[in-house]
């Protein structure tokens, strides 16, 4: 019963979102008010169906309903409440409702907080909304309904995957869909300012904090998959260029580049045309990421969804979106584009460089994860694209932009001078330069640890160099207003890039594993750490039996840590899970996991690990998340709703009339 | 990224030695207790793995995987590393016998080509598109009035006082 009332909200929020995607673009084209103010109901019907429909399929997990297919492939009475519920996005039907839950959420926030806007800007920011969000209706009801009912229901269900249950992958898909998603809202923005042939200055100030907000979320939601896949996938790696992965990191990286291209349009009104172009393209890779995982085009550890069905009608779509999008584009943008004017030596340019860098990796990325389909449909034989390949090509293009990074925040509007920035720039750029040679020859650190360093110190001297600037001649309350929370939020999120390139930089070039094989009783050393393995003892959890083993770990004879790693038994799965113990810590993790059982000693094979500054490429990203959200919520945006809103009553009173 | 790691790490602190190498998997990691003649061998084998695909897993390196083809394919890699064969001479017999799709690591040719070259040709070419766009920005603009202009205007302006 509640299952079908789910079913029913979700075919009951297709009609309403049908009717959102039309009605109002119609009544903007006609100038109807009342056609227009459809868009704002409709839009909050849409996520009140769609959070019933969530809430039903909640509801069947809670209660272990196996009658429907979903519930019985991904849950069991075993599985404990909080995995019960994050199982409904655990797999694809699941989290296609959770990816449509949540663009009616961001549908009716834009509708519930963009009273500011011009009624007719307003209706086609949502129309433009709901027609994106008509599609994946669509594509649920006719390819993927979690609501599909099973006959006879099994007695019980085939359990969650092992390796989703655990905190970082509960929250991680939210996070990411929150990101992915929120991005439809700069890209509804240029489309509907693209259908207006204009672009007001007023527009672009209201869409930078939605931008900034989704490019938070989905920062946030990148780091936490590569905290778990580090944690969970028990073989301490925290990034592996998969298909999957790449498909979060191109939109990510043209995210990254519109909210810096945002800033110059909203600040001195130039580069228009780029930005609308770049809003499109954000979203354009967040659907194409969904095709390439929905579709099982790209074989890939994981693709849980593979049915032809899906991946054509996915393609389809997004044809038909970024089609008409981009169509759109090549008729309308001429007419916006323009904007300020400046200099070689500017902010303006060395945006634009760090445009330039930011889009090229993206294709970067686009180009290897394509590459080996290309020349398997063109018969040119079968290649693997691989981390390697990754590695090679991404560092070189990252460099530059982290160069950049390290002056361009201190840089002048439309004009400034390369003397001026010289002058400023030599002593920080001296004793970096001798930091990176000192670390390079005077410590065995390699010349790549020792230049990855000296990049990151870099970063950072621009950041407190950006601070000394703002503050100087400051005191009291007007550092409070100089320290704005725009400003500080870029701070912390530059800030947060030098701390993710030092984390980076000492996991890989100082990081130490080895494979021992310990008998109980026995010790490895491992960087002036000694394990003493003192065996394995049964475990039993909620829905799995282990074996459990106890390493005491420590440094000069002094007790670190104990740890326990795991051989887990999921109850619904044949094959152990390797669960690894991690001793955390600022400077350095300590990270152990199991093998087998080797020899009749109760000796077992075990893998340790000693990665410094690791947990710095997680404490980097989620600065960078945080920094984004403070941006967001800068009071100028907050003052401008209420002047725009003066506009705008202007505006509206000419529709009416 | 994980290649590296290990190569540096264990050059950093050679702790090389007394290591044994392994191999795990996400299901159930398989270590097999191996030793090496010399360090050399070792961190040659681990580049190794890290850089050949398991062709019969979804997406894996045969030093992630526990396949059997994985398990048979460090074996021979170990063998070959320890005969004294170059990392490109293993390589080289891998791609015999199983083709290019066994190397993450594609090799530069020329249906590579544009693989490789691609993103710096994309970063340069935009880079020289800021510059050209740039510069044809600044040529629009009208020419600063020369002397005899402004003093004509200055007279314009000073008659209307």
């Amino acid at each position: 019963m509640i299952g079908e009332l789910g079913h029913f909200a979700l075919v009951l929020a297709f009609v309403v979102t049908t009717i959102q995607g039309v009605v109002p673009l119609l009544g903007a084209w006609r100038r109807n008010p009342a056609w227009m103010a459809v868009a704002v109901s409709a839009a909050r019907a849409q996520f009140l169906l769609l959070g019933i429909s969530y809430l039903c399929l909640t509801q069947v997990f809670v209660v272990s309903d196996f009658s429907f297919t979903y519930v019985a492939q991904n849950s069991n009475t075993a599985l404990p409440l909080v995995y019960k519920v994050s199982a409904v996005w655990g797999a694809h039907e699941g989290s296609m409702l959770l990816w449509a839950t949540i663009l009616a959420g961001w549908g009716f926030a834009v509708a519930t907080f963009s009273t500011s806007l011009p009624v007719v800007f307003r209706a086609r920011v949502l129309g433009v909304m709901a027609l994106v969000s008509v599609g994946f209706h669509l594509f649920m009801l006719l390819t993927s309904n979690p609501f599909e009912r099973l006959i006879p229901a099994p007695l019980e269900g085939r359990d969650l995957n092992p390796l989703l249950q655990d905190p970082g992958m509960a929250a991680h898909p939210p996070l990411l869909y929150m990101g992915y998603v929120g991005l439809v809202v700069p890209f509804s923005f240029a489309v509907a300012a693209l259908m207006e042939g204009r672009i007001d200055l007023a527009w672009t100030r209201w869409t930078r904090p939605w931008t900034t907000t989704a490019w938070a979320f989905l920062t946030a939601g990148i780091m936490l998959g590569s905290w778990w896949a580090y944690s969970e996938l028990g073989w301490g790696g925290w990034w592996f260029w998969d298909p999957v992965e790449n498909a979060s990191f191109m939109p990510w990286l043209v995210a990254t580049a519109l909210i810096h291209s945002l800033a110059v349009t909203e600040q001195r009104g130039a580069f228009r045309a780029w930005t609308l172009l770049l809003a499109i393209s954000g979203f354009s890779l967040s659907l194409l990421g969904a095709f390439l995982v929905r579709s099982g085009v790209l074989v890939s550890v994981h693709a849980f969804a593979t049915d032809p069905a899906r991946g054509v009608f996915i393609l389809a779509f997004l044809t038909f979106v970024i089609g008409s999008a981009l169509v759109l584009y090549a008729w309308r943008a001429a007419r916006i584009a323009g904007g300020g004017d400046f200099e070689p030596c500017s902010r303006e340019t060395f945006l634009l460089a760090n445009n330039v860098l930011l889009v090229a990796t993206s294709a970067t990325v686009l180009l290897g994860t394509l590459y080996p389909l290309a020349l398997d449909a063109l018969g040119a034989g079968k290649i693997s694209v691989g981390p390697p390949y990754f590695d090679s090509v991404f560092v070189p293009l990252m460099l530059p932009l982290a160069a950049l990074l390290g002056f361009a925040p201190l840089s002048r509007w439309k004009r400034d001078g390369w003397r001026r920035l010289a002058e400023k720039l030599r002593v920080p750029l001296l004793v970096v330069l001798l930091m990176t040679l000192a670390l390079a020859l005077g410590t065995p650190a390699s010349w790549a640890m020792a230049a990855g360093t000296g990049f990151a110190l870099w970063v950072a001297a621009g950041v407190v160099l950006g601070l000394r600037d703002r503050l100087r001649h400051r005191h009291g309350a007007s550092v409070r207003r100089a320290l704005g929370r725009g400003f500080t939020g870029m701070t912390l999120a530059h800030l947060g890039a030098a701390v993710f390139i030092a984390g980076v930089t000492w996991t890989t070039g100082a990081g130490v594993e080895t494979d021992v094989r310990l008998a109980p009783g026995e010790s490895a050393e491992l960087s002036g750490y000694s394990f003493r393995f003192d065996g394995v003892s049964d475990h039993l959890g909620p829905n799995y039996r282990a074996l459990r083993g106890t390493l005491s770990v420590s440094r000069g004879g002094e007790p670190v840590a104990v740890l326990h790693p795991e051989k887990r038994t999921y109850i619904s799965q044949a094959e152990p899970m390797t669960e690894a113990a991690v001793d955390a810590g600022f400077t350095r993790d300590l990270y152990v996991a199991m093998g087998e059982e080797a020899g009749g000693d109760g000796a077992w094979t075990l893998r340790l690990q000693y990665k410094p500054l690791v947990r710095w490429i997680w404490l980097g990203p989620l600065m960078m998340a945080i920094g984004g959200l403070l941006a967001a919520s800068d009071r100028r945006y907050r003052r401008s709703h209420r002047l725009v809103r003066a506009a705008v009553a202007a505006d509206d009173a000419r529709v009416h009339a | 990224m994980r290649a590296s790691m290990r190569n540096h790490g264990l050059r950093v602190l050679a702790f090389a030695a007394a290591v044994l190498a392994g191999a795990s998997a996400p299901e159930a990691a398989v270590f097999e207790p191996r030793g090496f003649s010399t360090p050399e061998h070792e961190q040659r084998y681990h580049a190794l793995i890290d850089e050949l695909r398991c062709l019969v897993c979804q997406n894996q390196t045969i030093a992630d995987s526990n396949a059997d083809l994985a398990t048979d394919l460090r074996r021979e890699v170990y063998r070959m590393v320890e005969d004294g064969q170059s990392a490109e001479e293993i390589a080289g017999f891998m791609v015999a016998r199983y083709g290019e799709f066994v190397l993450y690591r594609p090799t530069l040719g020329g249906r590579t080509l544009l693989l490789w070259i691609g993103p710096f040709v994309l970063a340069a070419a935009g880079l020289a598109v800021l510059v050209v766009h740039q510069r044809r920005r600044r040529q629009a603009r009208p020419a600063p009035l020369d002397e005899a202009a402004r003093e004509r205007v200055r007279r314009i302006i000073e008659a209307g006082d």
